[in-house]
Parts: structure tokens; C-alpha cells; sequence
């Protein structure tokens, strides 16, 4: 039995007299003790399809699982035993980090000191501002409190929709460092981000765009299925570098990538000497052309182009 | 139970924490009582009077003299024309006026008739008719030491007695509407954004997805209300007592009971208008515009149900703070027990059930 099915899920949301579609039919499970990661950007149905596998939403149309409850009959068990961190931050602002654990630990019927083990981690990096009003704590922190109030009663299933948005680079490191300690506790998680280096993070991801998947596969065999040669290519002067490369018909795609843009071609037997020919036109000083392994990015920017 | 427990203490945490609405919470009504107790009154009293008097004699100046110092007319000026009075009247500054003909106490002894014309601003016709009574049966008291050592032939002597409110004062009837009219906004004021706040700042999707029961959720945010809600019945009954002169004639731990029943019927409305509206401001809207109007209009303490229309008397019966209305007249002014009121309560718990069933019932329990 797997942790999460999901068949062909359609929600479409009305909006005036217009329909828009959230989610397109999507289809994908979770095996047990896996770290499942949804890549995509801001709008394309994260966050529909987290409400639906956690029952607070209806689909359209389709069928969903977790734990092998339906969401919509057995929604009942699924909310008994999965934990649950919204994309936005859902704990009580006005009471302290103690009582917001307490509360959720309570209302799941138990306490801090039984599950202690499973959010010490976690939970100690906060703990010397236990007594601070979780309003008050920075978007690290309050990241770290909302996962430990998720996990707090030891679920089955973790949801996390976005947890990592508006935290600092390192808070973001330390959190998914977290992630794979509990994914050795045996926990499922499924994970939302519009981070794409994140999804290296995980042991499968699936590529979500306009409420359609796009691919689901291993990081690895994302990037083993990166076909095109890519390059990368720099200069002082990179905004103009970038028109003048976008411009020739030759070029595919042509992305910002940290201090290098990179390239690739319509046809692949291309090379250095082709993005040699296109700048020679311009002004370009300090010019450093190589050849570059693909990374995950690279991968989606081409997926999503597709 | 430790569930319902913690979930209670939350709720309390919440309200103890924000301390500027609880202040509101325990002073809107002592403040809205001693308004209401002072400004809503249809009592005349000190109403300012002009006497035109042509006689100046001994009859004419004892009847002036009992009317001015009744305390339900105060002396505004003497004047000498009709011109005045009608000038008085005109700036507004005057309700009535005396008028005594020339050579009064002559015609009175010697003709056996003598008039005396009252002029009143009937614009408010209530207030008017009540002057001019009022003054008439002053008139009528010098009448009658008049003729105290004669006998007069074939007189009906009336003999009025007001039961459970001698003076006529007019808090009594007002108090147990203010009581009802401050408890019912308060209350419902209270739990009205209390779901909905938990919508608008996303709890409520993490609450849903967890074992807490629909009816677990609704009772729990009603009970710290309710802790609030003590306080302020009591505060309203001590202004009632202290402050506003009604004494509670009957059982105070009976009309306590009643008066929790009341607020827990009005959390209830609250919690239901929360659970239906979308933004904590609808919320709000709606608890004010669907509450203070018909507790106003239909719970009897201003006009009376008895002289509506029919459909208004149907509608009437809808309103909590009718019924409330009643039990308070019955126990705070008339000192009767629960015998006297048992219909009344409950009609009042079965709208307390089926109010919190609704609720229950609509409480979404997805987005």
C-alpha cells in the first residue's frame, strides 16, 4: 500500500464568471518513508493539492489516498493521523511557543513530553524563547515551531506546503536537514517548494505546472534526461550579453544563472565557436565561454519550456 | 476532556492577552447601561411651565404654587400677555402653559365656576396629555380642599393603586430592557468573530485537520465568554440596584440563573452568525444591524408587543430578549418565583439548543 495515491485530481476554482483551472488531472503516489518533493512555481496548484490530500478541500473530480483512506469518505482517520503545515503561517500569533506545542499536542490527544523525542531536534533551537509569543519570532523560527507543532503528535503522513519560503539560506539548510532525520523515523513527507535546488533534497520530485505534472522522477534521472549540450557564458557586460544571445535564432533558451547565463542550442552539435560567432558583434570584455554539466534547474527551466 | 480543556484555556489565553477588547468587554456595558439607564426614559419630569396669571389672587397663587413645586413641572417664567406664551412657546422653551382669568377666586365662590385654561405643546402628544393630567389633577386636589367640610351630592371617588411600581418610576420598566438590549449585543458581539477570526488567520485550516470535534470546537470558545459574561451580569445588576434605584424584588440567584441562560441563548446567536460569515467585519455587521433594532423594536420595553401589527407579534417571538424581557419584569420588579416564568425559560433553552445545533450542524468542516 502506498503512503499517498493520487488519480487524475481535477479542482478548478471559479472566479467571477471565469473558471480557472487549479489542478488538471494529476496522478502520482508516495511510497512509505519517502521524501516526496512538488516543484513549481507560485500559482501552479501547490497548495490546492495539499488541501485535497489533507480533506479540507474537495476535489472535482478523481480519487486520492493517504494511508489508504479515501480523503473524502475516510477523512476522518486521514486528519487523526497526518500532520499538517500550511503554506502560510497558521499557529496562534498571541500565545506563547509552549502553548501553541501544548495546544496541538493536546488536541491530538497527547502530550510534549511523549513525543519529546521525535521534535527535540527541532524543538530545542527554539526552546530558550519558549516562553516568547510565536507572533514575535523570526521566519526561521516560526517555520521551526510550526513543524514541530505538525509533528508533535507523531503523524504518519507529513504535509508541508512550502515550508521553507521566506526562511534565510541557512535556516533553509538546517530545516531540510531535519526533514531527512524524520524521514529515517519512517515518516512519509510530502513537500512543497518554488525552490528549485531544493528538489536535489529529495528522493523523488515532481514538476508541477499550471496544475499540470510535468514529470515525476528521482533528481538523479531528472538531470540523466538532460539531453541538450549546455553553456555558459559570461561577461562584465551580461545584461546586453543575454539580448544579444536571446536574439539569434540559433539559440533555444537563455536563463540568468548566478554570475553565468546559460545556453543552449536547437540543434546540439552546436558549440563554443557558435556563441563565439553571436558576441563577436559586441562590446563584451572579460568573456568566459565553457561547456557545463546540467543541474536540476537547468532540467525544470527546459520542462517547463517543453 | 483535556482536549476540551486545553482548547478552553486557549480561548481564555486569547481574550486575557488582548487586553484593550477585554476592557471593552467589562466596561461597554456598565457604560451602556448608565446611558440607556439614564437617557431612555419616558418619565416627565422638571417639564418647564409658564403661568399667566390675571388674577393674582389667593386661589390662583395656591394652585400656582402646587404646580411649580410639583417635580413633575418647573417653573420657567410669569408672564403677563398671550403674546408671551406664544413667544415662549415658540422658542421651544416651554411644554405648557397656566392660564387664570381675571377675578378667579371670585368666580369660583361666588359663581361656583371658575376656568382655568391649559395651553400644551402637543407636538409630542404623550408627553402633552400627561402634563396636561398631570397638572389637571393638581387643579382638582385644590378643588377638593375646597370643598373638604361640605357635602356634595353623588360623588364617585376613584381610588388608584399602581402595583409593583408606586412611583410610576420609569426604570423600572427600563432597567430589564437595558438589562436584556446590553447583555444580548455584548454577548453576541463576543463569540460573533470567534470562528471567524480563527478563518481569517489560517488556524482553522490546521484545527480541521485534526481530531477536534465540530461540537468540541463551538462549546469550547463559548465557555470563556460565558466566564465575561458573569461579570458583566453582575455589574449590570449592581448599576441596576446602586445606581439606578431598582431594587431586585425577587430571588437573585434565580434571576442570576436566568440571566446565564440568556447570554448563553445570545453567545449561541454569536457563535452562529461567526460560523456563517466570511471576514470578522461581516461578522460584526451583522451581529449589530440583526440584533439591536429587533431587541429594540420587539422586546417590549419600548412599545409594547400587545399593540403591534400581527405579523410583528409573530416576528416578536423570535427574538430572545423578549422572553428575557419578561422573566426580568417578573422577577426583578414583581418578585415572582420560577413558577411565574418556567414558559419563558424554556422557550428560551429550546432556542439555546436549536441555535447551537445549527451551528454544530453548519460548522464546515473542510475550507
Amino acid at each position: 500500500m502506498k503512503a499517498i495515491v493520487v488519480e487524475d485530481i481535477v479542482k478548478k476554482y471559479r472566479v467571477g464568471k471565469a473558471e480557472v483551472s487549479a489542478l488538471e488531472g494529476i496522478s502520482f503516489s508516495v511510497d512509505h518513508g519517502e521524501i516526496f518533493g512538488i516543484i513549481g512555481p507560485d500559482g501552479a496548484g501547490k497548495t490546492s493539492l495539499f488541501r485535497i490530500l489533507t480533506t479540507v478541500l474537495l476535489a472535482d473530480s478523481g480519487f486520492a489516498s493517504v494511508d489508504g483512506f479515501d480523503v473524502v469518505k475516510d477523512y476522518k482517520k486521514i486528519r487523526n493521523q497526518v500532520g499538517y503545515m500550511p503554506g502560510r503561517f497558521s499557529l496562534y500569533p498571541d500565545l506563547t511557543v509552549q502553548e501553541n506545542l501544548e495546544f496541538f499536542a493536546a488536541i491530538f490527544n497527547t502530550t510534549i513530553k511523549e513525543n519529546y523525542d521525535l521534535v527535540k531536534e527541532i524543538y530545542s533551537q527554539i526552546e530558550p524563547f519558549k516562553n516568547r509569543r510565536a507572533g514575535q519570532l523570526s521566519g526561521g523560527m516560526k517555520q521551526k515551531l510550526a513543524l514541530s507543532c505538525a509533528l508533535i503528535h507523531k503523524p504518519s503522513v507529513l504535509f508541508l506546503d512550502e515550508p521553507t519560503t521566506g526562511v534565510d539560506a541557512v535556516s533553509r539548510k538546517e530545516f531540510w536537514e531535519m526533514l531527512h532525520r524524520l524521514k529515517v523515523q519512517g515518516i512519509t513527507i510530502l513537500v512543497s517548494t518554488a525552490y528549485m535546488d531544493e528538489a536535489t533534497l529529495c528522493d523523488r520530485v515532481g514538476l508541477i505546472q499550471k496544475g499540470v505534472l510535468l514529470s515525476v522522477n528521482t533528481p538523479k534521472r531528472v538531470i540523466s534526461e538532460f539531453k541538450d549540450a549546455l553553456w555558459a557564458i559570461r561577461a562584465k557586460e551580461m545584461y546586453p550579453l543575454m539580448e544579444a544571445i536571446k536574439a539569434d535564432p540559433s539559440v533555444l533558451s537563455c536563463y540568468p544563472f548566478g554570475q553565468y547565463h546559460h545556453v543552449t542550442f536547437h540543434n546540439k552539435a552546436e558549440s563554443k565557436a557558435q556563441l563565439e560567432r553571436i558576441i563577436k558583434n559586441g562590446n563584451y570584455t572579460d568573456v568566459e565561454i565553457f561547456p557545463i554539466q546540467a543541474n536540476i534547474e537547468d532540467c525544470f527551466m527546459a520542462l517547463m519550456k517543453e | 476532556m483535556k482536549q476540551f480543556l486545553i482548547f478552553v484555556k486557549k480561548e481564555w489565553l486569547h481574550i486575557w492577552r488582548d487586553k484593550r477588547t477585554l476592557f471593552i468587554l467589562i466596561w461597554m456595558p456598565v457604560i451602556q447601561i448608565l446611558l440607556y439607564g439614564f437617557a431612555l426614559t419616558n418619565e416627565v419630569k422638571n417639564s418647564r411651565i409658564v403661568i399667566f396669571d390675571q388674577a393674582k389672587d389667593e386661589a390662583s397663587r395656591s394652585i400656582s404654587n402646587e404646580i411649580s413645586a410639583s417635580r413633575y413641572f418647573s417653573l420657567y417664567k410669569t408672564v403677563n400677555s398671550y403674546d408671551e406664551i406664544e413667544a415662549t412657546f415658540r422658542q421651544g422653551k416651554i411644554r405648557l402653559a397656566v392660564v387664570f382669568p381675571r377675578g378667579f377666586r371670585n368666580d369660583l365662590l361666588h359663581t361656583n365656576h371658575a376656568q382655568v385654561q391649559l395651553i400644551a405643546d402637543s407636538s409630542d402628544p404623550n408627553t402633552a396629555s400627561m402634563l396636561s393630567n398631570y397638572a389637571a389633577a393638581i387643579i382638582n386636589d385644590y378643588q377638593q380642599s375646597l370643598n373638604d367640610n361640605q357635602q356634595l351630592p353623588y360623588t364617585i371617588k376613584i381610588q388608584v393603586r399602581m402595583l409593583y411600581n408606586p412611583e410610576l418610576k420609569g426604570a423600572y420598566n427600563f432597567v430589564p430592557g437595558v438589562m436584556a438590549l446590553v447583555l444580548m449585543l455584548v454577548c453576541t458581539m463576543m463569540t460573533a468573530i470567534a470562528i471567524v477570526k480563527e478563518k481569517e488567520i489560517g488556524t482553522m485550516e490546521v484545527i480541521l485537520v485534526s481530531p477536534l470535534k465540530p461540537f468540541r470546537i463551538i462549546i469550547a470558545k463559548t465557555v470563556p465568554y460565558l466566564m465575561v459574561s458573569m461579570l458583566n451580569i453582575i455589574s449590570i445588576m449592581l448599576i441596576s440596584v446602586f445606581a439606578l434605584d431598582v431594587p431586585i424584588t425577587g430571588s437573585v440567584w434565580l434571576l442570576m440563573a436566568e440571566s446565564i441562560l440568556f447570554t448563553i441563548t445570545s453567545l449561541s446567536v454569536g457563535i452562529l452568525i461567526s460560523n456563517t460569515a466570511k471576514t470578522q467585519q461581516t461578522a460584526m455587521f451583522t451581529a449589530m444591524m440583526s440584533l439591536f433594532l429587533p431587541t429594540l423594536l420587539f422586546s417590549g420595553f419600548l412599545f409594547p408587543v400587545e399593540n403591534m401589527p400581527i405579523p410583528l407579534q409573530v416576528i416578536s417571538n423570535v427574538v430572545p430578549s423578549r422572553w428575557y424581557f419578561i422573566i426580568v419584569k417578573a422577577v426583578m420588579i414583581k418578585g415572582l418565583g420560577f413558577a411565574a416564568i418556567w414558559k419563558e425559560t424554556l422557550i428560551l433553552v429550546g432556542m439555546t439548543a436549536t441555535l447551537l445545533g445549527i451551528s454544530i450542524y453548519k460548522f464546515k468542516i473542510r475550507l
